[in-house]
């Protein structure tokens, strides 16, 4: 293999990792505060349908980015109401709103579009374009690191450095803020964090919300970056990939980046079986490539190789007096 | 004392939050300016004005009472089995082996080998989430989604390289031969002159899910196995206290619960396409969390909430045909049904709750 391909491979590592890593931050910032989310794919496919929907319909693909992040953000909101305001299953609460989504966006895309649950290919304005970044041409001949800059670093979406840019923020506001030090006490002992008095409630919404936030840019991210256009089921389990990311890095945010990095380097693989062929000399199954973000989880779960033990109070309502 | 008495609790809890599904979903169809009231009409000619349609309905209705009944067997333990989906798979991948690898003489024994098949799949699909859950305490839920996915993977590397018969581009398996090819309704109800539709895939297997539905009321409430599931699901250091093994409840629910999962492939497998297929399953797995939640995990709700299930589908590809509402609505209304019936049952619950505590005041004053 040569460097340039290597340096191909880990372009689309970083395309396809961005809105796993998105998803990922967001469901981190829910868990650790005691909501269990599996309706990260819904609320990434919501967001997908509206950013490209509205911005297709206004040219403006920051219209789009705002009305994907408002979807989301109404799905998580349901999320709150179900398992914080009535205390309802967290999880069963996830799958309705996965269902949801996933009717709703063919539902108005063919009453909106008449596509077949598409929305029309979106040019221009109504994408996030590839930023070049400063003397990413003159550089590029600089040897080794040229391309590195030039090919890798430079030329993706606003949304990429967005979602790399998010990382060392979450660390820092989960472990540098007074407000992370609650959000993360609330998702281990609510009890106590309501004996300080402060609001359990309020905490809970918050992170609800937040997660709502990061969803919205993911599948922002898919609709107008990533492709042009929304189609039908276009976050295709990557919702499920980043939840299993997040058990992956045991619900910490530079770990979540390592991992979503991991799985976006298979999902690059997948479409380039001629490049392991050529590096570990044997043919790999592109199922196997597709299924081992879920086994690799599995076994972290199974806690064979370090255990992946998650927020205390995760999925159970906090009832304040009994 | 509960608060709210046990007919309100079976009967106008479910109720209610089906109205409230209802309304939403009529509201939903009104925003995309299609009249509900035709659309309800529609559906139900479609589904139940003739044989035709009560065949797709009842073929519909065996695929959720299958999937239903093994969300249920779960949830009595406790435990929220969301890989329906992927135990199905397999349990359509062991179907396919029995159907294909012996040449049986009579579809009875056929069907028979295939449901054990099925079931075995099914189980053993649910058995390392399960064992994982036992043992080494990774949480059901998550490890039963991925097992979904993996699921997928290995059904599409069974198909493409495996059992693809040669020259064949579609990722399937041959025909399943002639000879296990399982009776319709049209056959069964033949025998005693009663009409029904030749075209509509409802088979035999129906009247096994119905008798898997007694099967299953009689393991839980009227075995010993039953109640230490129930009483596990109910309270663990309780049931631990009394001497349950939390290991092997665990471990026992989650097989029957994948079997049951699994010998759903009889019916669309077996009974109706008659090959394996990569997308057999169509969701049903998902679907029997719904009807589990409707039914409160009761044989006999359950039996309900899956006609009322294989009503919608059915329904719903009719409206799909003749109106411009595509099929997705039915995927909106089962999302409003496990919503409120799943997650906001306390938002029906609650206000119901007052008004009993009220009466009861006003009865004791």
């Amino acid at each position: 293999m040569d460097f340039l391909t290597l340096i191909q491979l880990l372009d689309s590592t970083v395309r396809l990792a961005t809105p796993l890593l998105l998803a990922c931050l967001a469901g981190l910032f829910s868990e650790r505060a005691g909501i269990f989310d599996i309706g990260l794919e819904g609320k990434m496919l919501a967001a997908a349908f509206f950013s490209a929907a509205i911005a297709a319909l206004t040219g403006s693909v920051w219209l789009g980015l705002l009305a994907g992040i408002a979807a989301s953000m109404s799905l998580s909101l349901l999320h709150g109401l179900a398992s914080i305001t009535f205390r309802g299953n967290q999880l069963i609460s996830g799958v309705a709103i996965n269902f949801l989504a996933a009717g709703l966006t063919v539902l108005i895309a063919q009453d909106w579009f008449q596509q077949g649950g598409r929305t029309p290919s979106l040019m221009g304005g109504g994408r996030f374009e590839p930023i070049t970044l400063p003397f990413a041409e003159a550089l590029a001949q600089v040897p080794l690191l040229g391309p590195i800059y030039s090919e890798l670093i430079s030329g993706h979406s606003i949304l990429v450095y967005i979602a790399f840019a998010t990382v060392p923020l979450t660390w820092w506001v989960l472990y540098r803020t007074r407000f992370g030090l609650r959000l993360r006490a609330v998702g281990e002992n609510p009890a106590a964090v309501d004996t300080a008095g402060v609001s359990v409630v309020a905490l809970r919404y918050a992170a609800v919300l937040i997660c709502g936030v990061l969803c919205g840019i993911a599948g922002a991210y898919l609709s107008t970056a990533l492709q042009a256009g929304f189609v039908k089921d276009m976050s295709a389990g990557r919702g499920f990939i980043a939840l299993a990311a997040l058990i992956f890095a045991k619900w910490r945010p530079w770990y979540a980046l390592y991992a979503t990095l991991l799985f976006g380097l298979f999902g690059a693989l997948e479409t380039r079986p001629d490049v392991i062929e050529a590096v570990i000399g044997i043919r790999v199954q592109g199922q196997l490539l597709g299924a081992l973000p879920y086994i690799m989880t599995v076994i972290i779960l199974a806690g064979f190789v370090g255990k992946a033990i998650p927020p205390r109070a995760g999925g159970t309502p906090y009832v304040k007096e009994r | 004392m509960d608060v709210v008495p046990k007919w309100a609790e079976v009967i106008l809890v479910p109720l209610i939050s089906l109205i409230l599904a209802a309304l939403l979903s009529a509201l939903v169809i009104l925003a995309i300016g299609e009249d509900p009231i035709a659309a309800v009409n529609l559906m139900i000619t479609g589904a139940l004005g003739s044989t035709y349609g009560w065949g797709y309905t009842l073929y519909y209705a065996t695929n959720f009472l299958f999937t239903g009944l093994a969300v249920s067997v779960a949830f009595h333990a406790g435990l929220f089995n969301i890989g329906g989906e992927g135990q199905a798979m397999l349990g359509g991948l062991g179907v396919a082996l029995a159907c294909l690898l012996i040449p049986w003489p009579h579809w009875t024994i056929a069907l028979l080998a295939a449901t054990v098949m099925a079931g075995l799949f099914g189980a053993a699909w649910a058995a390392i989430p399960a064992f994982l859950q036992a043992k080494r305490g990774s949480h059901i839920v998550i490890t039963t989604i991925m097992f979904n996915f993996i699921a997928a993977a290995v059904l599409n590397y069974v198909l493409v390289n495996l059992m693809r018969p040669a020259g064949s581009m579609d990722p399937a398996t041959a025909r399943f031969p002639e000879a296990v090819h399982l009776p319709t309704l049209h056959d069964i109800l033949g025998l005693v002159g009663i009409e029904f539709s030749r075209a509509a895939p409802a088979n035999v297997t129906f009247l096994i899910a119905i008798l898997a539905c007694v099967l299953v009321w009689l393991l839980m409430w009227r075995t010993w196995l039953g109640y230490e599931i129930r009483s596990y699901g109910k309270s663990e250091p309780a049931a631990r206290y009394a001497g349950i093994s939390p290991v092997a409840i665990t471990m026992i629910a989650m097989l029957i619960s994948g079997a049951l999962a699994g010998m759903m492939a009889i019916n669309n497998v077996m009974g109706e396409a008659e090959r394996l297929v990569l997308n057999a399953v169509e969701g049903a797995g998902f679907i029997g969390i719904a009807v589990a939640l409707m039914g409160r995990s009761h044989p006999f709700g359950v039996f309900l909430a899956a006609i009322l299930f294989g009503f919608l589908y059915q329904g719903g590809a009719e409206l799909a045909l003749w109106t411009s509402i595509p099929r997705e609505l039915i995927v909106v209304i089962q999302a409003l049904v496990i919503l409120f019936t799943g997650a906001l049952d306390n938002m029906v619950r609650m206000p119901l709750e007052r008004i009993f505590l009220m009466l009861r005041r006003r009865r004791d004053a």
